[in-house]
């Protein structure tokens, strides 16, 4: 184990009193002195500031760059409209899941955001492109997510207002060149914003000025995120998991699938395309547990109080602040009805939870 | 005056029997807490047997019976805002032990004793 990366804003981090961790080879923020719960409610609240410059992003340029990107990632990309950004999926030969991912189209070039424990294998498997040049990006990123994003970012850069969810725009903000999109990974309205290391402090500070905002760490990411029903790659996704098992096969356009006009090309595209047609047998569902226990990433899920095999497993849960009970995502047999009861067992006990749908909060995007 | 175990747990023996619940060091390192399952009162327990269950927004957590005894009473008040535990530690108890030893309090910390194992 070498020695951890640091961002950009570690010494903001610090100096805000943030509780460090190690998250994927870097130290990154888990909460400030407000706390996952308060930071959480913040966020959905008002605004919260996220340092994501943990995350991979890479530009991809050369002639059909969008059709050779098709060849891993079974979405429509040769159909995305100039500034505009779509999620997908790095697919596997077997079927499962290598990485999820951002993709914009930014007119002459592609960009991509990837996940940071990923980052060095999505990028191995990009540079096997042919006639397709790979670019890593070493920039900051942030997130500013929550209500009042977007009155909070037009104060700096009126612009943005005029974005729509999943519009990507390249703005000035006091002469350095910011990349901005209207999306995000909490279910809130909000912005990922990526911008050059040596300006990103004066633009978290910047942001940190106006009342609205505070810091929110990793610790709330994922409670708001798992609310809002988005999968976590090595959690509720991994490379032995399919897209319709993951409840991903949204992101897997009809003109992909069998039948449709550029169907198939992708690594797994037999295993995984069958499955979509016949309908998984196991896919991702919403959990509520009936107590305030919260059930968590690998609790065994039964159909009946007592006795049988598992029919499933918890691969994320915990405490919803804005549901205000405990909430999670397993891998549960596709047929089961929505609101059945089924078991979670915890501690030796079975304790009746209900299937539930995703997301557990309304989300509020500005389309 | 309170006592201390290594476990960052607090003591207040009263009369016969002690109060126990968790210290501030401990409930800033749990985090915000969202779940605590008490034991049923009435029951034996042994000194450093798993009696209740704190889950907070991380992750879960045991806490011990700090002595051998029976289980007099406990704070049903937190199974429903479990949030106290952060908000006043020393007020937000977790249940009352009647040791089988009168004197098993004496030997855990002081306050200065446990002030410099937290550093």
């Amino acid at each position: 184990m070498g020695e951890l990366r640091r961002t950009e804003l570690h010494d903001l981090h610090i100096a805000r009193g943030a509780k460090m961790v190690p998250f994927a080879g870097w130290d990154m923020p888990v909460q400030y002195p407000m706390g996952v719960m308060g930071e959480h409610l913040h966020c959905r609240a008002h605004a919260g500031l996220f340092d994501v410059s943990h995350m991979g992003q890479v530009i991809l340029r050369g002639y059909d760059v969008a059709a050779r990107l098709e060849t891993l990632v079974p979405a429509d990309i040769q159909g995305l409209g100039a500034w505009r950004q779509r999620y997908g999926l790095f697919t596997a030969p077997n079927g499962g899941v290598l990485d999820d991912l951002m993709i914009a189209n930014k007119g002459d070039h592609l960009y991509l955001v990837i996940n940071a424990a990923c980052a060095d294998q999505d990028i191995a498997h990009l540079r096997q492109l042919q006639g397709v040049t790979v670019e890593v990006i070493d920039q900051s990123l942030l997130a500013l997510q929550g209500p009042d994003a977007e009155p909070v970012l037009a104060r700096l850069i009126p612009a943005v207002a005029d974005l729509r969810f999943m519009d990507s725009r390249n703005v000035d903000w006091q002469g350095t060149e910011l990349w901005i999109s209207r999306s995000g990974y909490t279910g809130e309205d909000g912005f990922e914003i990526s911008v050059p290391h040596d300006r990103a402090r004066a633009l978290a500070d910047a942001l940190l000025d106006q009342p609205e905002v505070a810091l929110i760490g990793l610790g709330a990411r994922d409670s708001l995120r798992l609310e809002a029903g988005m999968p976590l790659y090595g959690h509720d996704m991994d490379d032995g998991t399919t897209p319709a098992a993951a409840a991903l096969g949204w992101s897997i356009p009809e003109l992909r699938r069998n039948g449709g006009a550029r169907a198939g090309g992708f690594p797994g595209a037999d295993v995984i395309l069958a499955e979509l047609d016949a309908g998984p047998a196991v896919t991702r569902r919403g959990l509520r547990p009936e107590g305030r226990a919260p059930i968590r990433e690998g609790v065994g899920i039964f159909a009946a109080a007592e006795g049988g095999a598992p029919i499933g497993r918890v691969r994320s849960g915990g405490f919803g602040p804005s549901v205000g009970g405990p909430v999670a995502m397993a891998e549960l047999p596709a047929d089961l009805s929505e609101g059945a009861t089924v078991f979670a067992e915890l501690r030796g006990k079975r304790l009746p939870v209900t299937v539930a749908a995703l997301p557990f909060i309304q989300p509020h995007y500005k389309r | 005056m309170l006592k201390y175990t290594e476990d960052h747990e607090w003591l207040r023996a009263e009369g016969d029997e002690i109060t126990v619940g968790i210290t501030a060091h401990a409930s800033e390192q749990l985090g915000d807490v969202v779940f605590i399952e008490l034991p049923e009162v009435g029951r034996e327990v042994e000194a450093g047997e798993e009696i209740v269950v704190i889950e907070s927004v991380k992750a879960a957590s045991d806490i011990t019976a700090p002595v051998a005894g029976v289980i007099t009473a406990v704070n049903d008040a937190l199974a429903d805002a479990p949030g106290d535990v952060n908000a006043d530690p020393l007020a937000a108890w977790f249940f009352r032990i009647k040791p089988a030893d009168a004197a098993a309090v004496d030997g855990f910390m002081n306050e200065a004793a446990y002030q410099a194992l937290i550093g």
